[in-house]
């Protein structure tokens, strides 16, 4: 198929950047987005146009570093990430607008490439269990209740790519933070610094300049691993409770 | 082989089907004659001696302490953050050293570990079945066809149990029974339920819990992360490893980083081949950088090759993706009898048109053969003209792995609860529902089990560099059991590496060395030479291109089958290739921003070195083994062949220069534990 595509080209973080527009030709639906945009790129290379750059790793939807604003969506049409992302989903002759992630707290760093490490440092700040190597007790001797332990895999299985920031109206991160704060909250382990974890992930977070959460769930739609909404629920009540106990 | 140890008693798993076979050479002949030059032998130095249940322990308390007042005097780099690169960074930051860790992505938390799907291995023996440590030895030394090194592969299996200990301290959410205790389940065909699993997302979970530990120390100040760097020059300083040269991706800048130690947790070099499970950014050129400053890179051609992946749809395909190998315990391998069949709607092939080839070529083991005979097999008949699927570059490379008799069997609902999430994956990216289309299938390189060679105490030949993880060669030998790799970056980060490592750190700090040591300014010169040359050259062909066309001349010459002319040709194929690389390359852009061809390149120029030298590998080594798999060594069945009178030992290779012939040092490696079997699957 035939693609006319609109894509962002920012040169680096302190320039302006602008919409560009390229034709691509005979794209087959078998290919990923992104090699798509790996054709493309051969594509300008040879004409001796710095080619676009874009964030990938993996490729296989677990490493969390793609992620591009395909026609407003945050990772394109369909729940999933942007490299497992095709172009099965998209019709010939059709226009496609490619953008960065939009956020302020995760600013542009070269084309369609942001810094999410403002996702490192609110885990710094308490997204994790105290736990010196070689300290840890037989595994065995604390049980955990399956249901406990599903559920804290199922919020655990975040990828940390920022589409749930880049949907939201808000620029929030608290579907982020809910589903880490949800994880070790429903394990025996993290009870010990759960009150500190919430109090000071949440400072983190306001200090980078994430918005707040008004429950509008354009996150939760948009996260490839479907993380629930209701994280944000625990976390808001965590955060409550901790207050409550003084912090 | 005697077997004189006291671990006499413990229980033997060999199966009767197999027998104490050992081939013989014709005279003195070496293929490779001509391509290397013979070296002095290697003898790991720190090898431990006595019972091999006690030398870990031994070399523990051997190993010289730091006190704590001296740690944060002392400064550790470490290359990578995947397990093994997060864990050593958390355990040495705990410890109170300065570390500083690097990595080429935007977060730790990407490293290639992530997408490990299915367990990890730990000899817990929760089940009550039979497992030991010492079984957990036995079936990794037998899993890797007796060719790793017994004393740390024990150790491996010894620490194996502290990683669960410690993972579920963190939080790890592993699958758990309703009792509220740990699943096990049963992995790459072994008899025991060893492996522990988080669904199919294994590796992200471990790897998540090794970030977090991480991050915390990030955050105490006693780990400096550097995001987006990339290593691309070791600093030897008076025959010391004290620094790496690295450039910040996003500024450009050249930046030098000194320390007492360096530790190259890079991961695995699978992306030589261009298409492979690895990441898009997985390289070698850390380690090959390394190399080239004098760590021997040991057993370059041992790969594995994963027979369940994901067929190349185009030639734009840009890497490959894996689906757990359970698939093969319900499906059926098929691809049909006549080459006019190829093209057609599987569903209307006849049954008695179909060759089920490896039920019919291994009837007791079927479709569950191992690994490198399902590839193998697959890649013949596919060579044969009769895969299936589109063609690319003029042929079908894929086969059939069929669900219809599953399906009939159990039901559509019990094979979705089986295989739901796996059947949805293949949906994605395929466009094909497997329920009512047989999948097709194709082998793709997922892993390599060489790398840099290490003594006991995981440290190269060049010292103060130490290799953890995939970047090392030492555990798996020829081949690497499943649930395996996470097992062995957890045991080196957490609990190896922090032990040895601290044996060299007790005679340091080491003395300061300026900006302006000769060392630095040669290690900086030739990395902003390089850069220079690739932005300089202005040719006609994109770094991406080359690349395609080298893993093309290695999976065609050195992938699942290798013979003496295949190899030979490539070697010549790959001269020619990087001879014209250097020449005609494409690099845009410039070297003070983010530019993502220029990274490539430089990436793409170590692998051309490093394909050559495991073609020499392979060349050399005349025998069948593990992943390895020579068309001139096979059993008039066409089995694998094995030649332990000649090739026990570890292959590791000395860089003698650009167009030079390397050093082959070989390392003979002894087993006092364990008896060397062959393998049969007939």
């Amino acid at each position: 198929m035939n693609l006319t595509l609109k894509i962002w080209r920012q040169p680096d973080a302190v320039s302006a950047g602008a919409m560009h527009t390229y034709q691509l030709a005979d794209v087959s639906p078998d290919m990923s987005f992104l090699e798509m945009l790996d054709v493309l790129n051969e594509q300008l290379n040879e004409q001796g146009e710095d080619p676009i750059a874009f964030d990938s790793d993996c490729r296989e939807g677990i490493c969390g570093m793609c992620g591009l604003m395909i026609n407003g969506d945050a990772h394109g049409p369909e729940v999933t990430t942007t490299c497992q992302l095709h172009m099965r989903s998209f019709s010939d002759g059709e226009t496609i607008t490619i953008e960065p992630w939009r956020s302020d707290a995760f600013p542009v760093v070269k084309d369609l490439v942001v810094d999410r490490g403002a996702f490192d440092r609110i885990i710094q700040a308490g997204g994790y269990v105290s736990v010196n190597t070689g300290s840890a007790p037989e595994a065995h001797s604390v049980p955990v209740p399956k249901d406990d332990a599903d559920r804290a895999f199922n919020v655990a299985t975040c990828i940390g790519c920022g589409a749930c920031v880049a949907a939201c109206p808000n620029g929030s991160a608290s579907l982020f933070m809910g589903a880490k704060v949800t994880h070790l909250g429903l394990l025996p382990q993290g009870q010990p610094e759960r009150d500190e974890r919430v109090v000071n992930m949440v400072a983190q977070h306001d200090h980078e300049g994430f918005g707040g959460c008004t429950n509008i769930g354009a996150c939760t739609a948009a996260c490839p691993k479907e993380i629930p909404l209701d994280v944000i629920s625990q976390l808001n009540k965590d955060l409550r409770t901790a207050i409550k106990h003084g912090h | 082989m005697s077997n004189d140890s006291h671990d006499m008693d413990m229980p033997d798993t060999v199966t009767s089907t197999e027998a104490s076979l050992s081939g013989s050479l014709d005279g003195d002949y070496d293929d490779a004659a001509g391509y290397y030059t013979p070296g002095t032998p290697l003898v790991d130095e720190k090898a431990p001696q006595g019972p091999i249940a006690d030398r870990w322990q031994n070399r523990k308390f051997e190993a010289r302490l730091v006190n704590p007042a001296n740690r944060r005097k002392l400064s550790i780099i470490i290359v990578g953050t995947g397990l093994a690169g997060a864990s050593a960074a958390a355990t040495l930051g705990e410890a109170g050293y300065n570390v500083k860790t690097f990595c080429y992505q935007d977060s730790p938390r990407r490293a290639h570990s992530i997408a490990a799907q299915g367990g990890i291995n730990a000899a817990k023996n929760y089940k009550e079945d039979g497992d030991s440590v010492h079984r957990l030895f036995y079936d990794t030394v037998k899993g890797g066809d007796y060719r790793s090194r017994e004393s740390n592969v024990y150790r491996l299996a010894e620490v194996s149990t502290n990683i669960i200990d410690q993972c579920v301290a963190q939080g790890v959410p592993f699958a758990r029974e309703y009792g509220g205790l740990l699943d096990n389940r049963s992995f790459g065909g072994v008899q025991v339920s060893r492996t522990f699993y988080a669904r199919g997302q294994t590796g992200q979970q471990l790897l998540i819990g090794a970030y977090q530990a991480l991050e915390r120390q990030i955050a105490a100040g006693t780990v400096s992360m550097f995001t987006r760097h990339e290593m691309l020059e070791l600093i030897v300083a008076d025959g010391k490893a004290r620094g790496i040269i690295a450039r910040d991706m996003v500024t450009g800048e050249v930046q030098t980083h000194l320390a007492d130690v360096v530790v190259l947790a890079s991961g695995g070099y699978g992306n030589v081949f261009y298409l492979s499970t690895n990441a898009m950014g997985s390289n070698v050129t850390a380690a090959w950088r390394a190399h080239r400053k004098g760590a021997y890179m040991a057993n370059p051609c041992y790969t594995q090759i994963h027979p369940t992946c994901i067929p190349v749809s185009g030639s734009h395909q840009s890497k490959l993706t894996l689906m757990s190998e359970s698939l093969r315990n319900d499906g059926r391998i098929w691809v049909p009898k006549n080459q006019a069949d190829c093209d057609k709607d599987p569903r209307e092939i006849a049954e008695a048109d179909r060759d089920y080839y490896l039920e019919r070529i291994y009837p007791s083991f079927g479709n569950l053969v191992p690994r490198d005979i399902a590839s193998r097999a697959a890649k013949n008949v596919c060579d044969e003209g009769r895969g299936v699927g589109p063609e690319v570059e003029g042929v079908r490379r894929g086969v059939y792995l069929d669900f219809a008799d599953a399906i009939d069997r159990l039901g559509r609902d019990a094979v979705a609860n089986k295989y739901g999430n796996l059947f949805d994956m293949y949906a994605r990216i395929t466009g094909e529902d497997p329920y009512s289309v047989p999948m097709r299938i194709y082998p793709a390189v997922h892993y390599v089990m060489g790398g840099l060679w290490v003594d006991y105490d995981l440290q190269s030949t060049i010292p103060g560099l130490f290799v953890t993880g995939e970047a090392n060669f030492s555990d798996h030998g020829a081949n690497r059991l499943g649930a395996s790799a996470l097992m062995q970056g957890l045991a080196d980060g957490y609990f190896v590496l922090p032990h040895t490592i601290r044996d060299y750190l007790a005679d340091g700090p080491f003395e300061p060395i300026g900006e302006d040591h000769p060392a630095v300014v040669e290690a900086r010169t030739s990395v902003t030479d390089r850069i220079e040359h690739f932005l300089s050259v202005n040719g006609t062909r994109s770094v991406d291109s080359y690349h395609r066309e080298l893993g093309n001349i290695m999976w065609e010459y050195c992938g699942m089958e290798r013979t003496e002319t295949g190899l030979k040709k490539a070697i010549d194929l790959i001269r020619g290739l990087r001879d014209d690389f250097y020449r005609n390359v494409k690099v845009l852009g410039t070297s003070e921003s983010l530019n993502q061809s220029l990274e490539k390149a430089g990436r793409v120029a170590d692998f051309f070195e490093l394909g050559e030298l495991m073609c020499i590998d392979a060349l050399n080594r005349r025998e069948s083994c593990g992943g390895h798999f020579r068309g001139e060594s096979q059993t008039e069945d066409g089995e694998a062949l094995r030649h332990d009178d000649e090739f026990a030992y570890v292959s590791a290779w000395e860089w003698a220069g650009l167009d030079e012939r390397p050093v082959l040092h070989k390392e003979d490696l002894v087993y006092t534990a364990i008896e060397m079997k062959q393998r049969s699957y007939k």
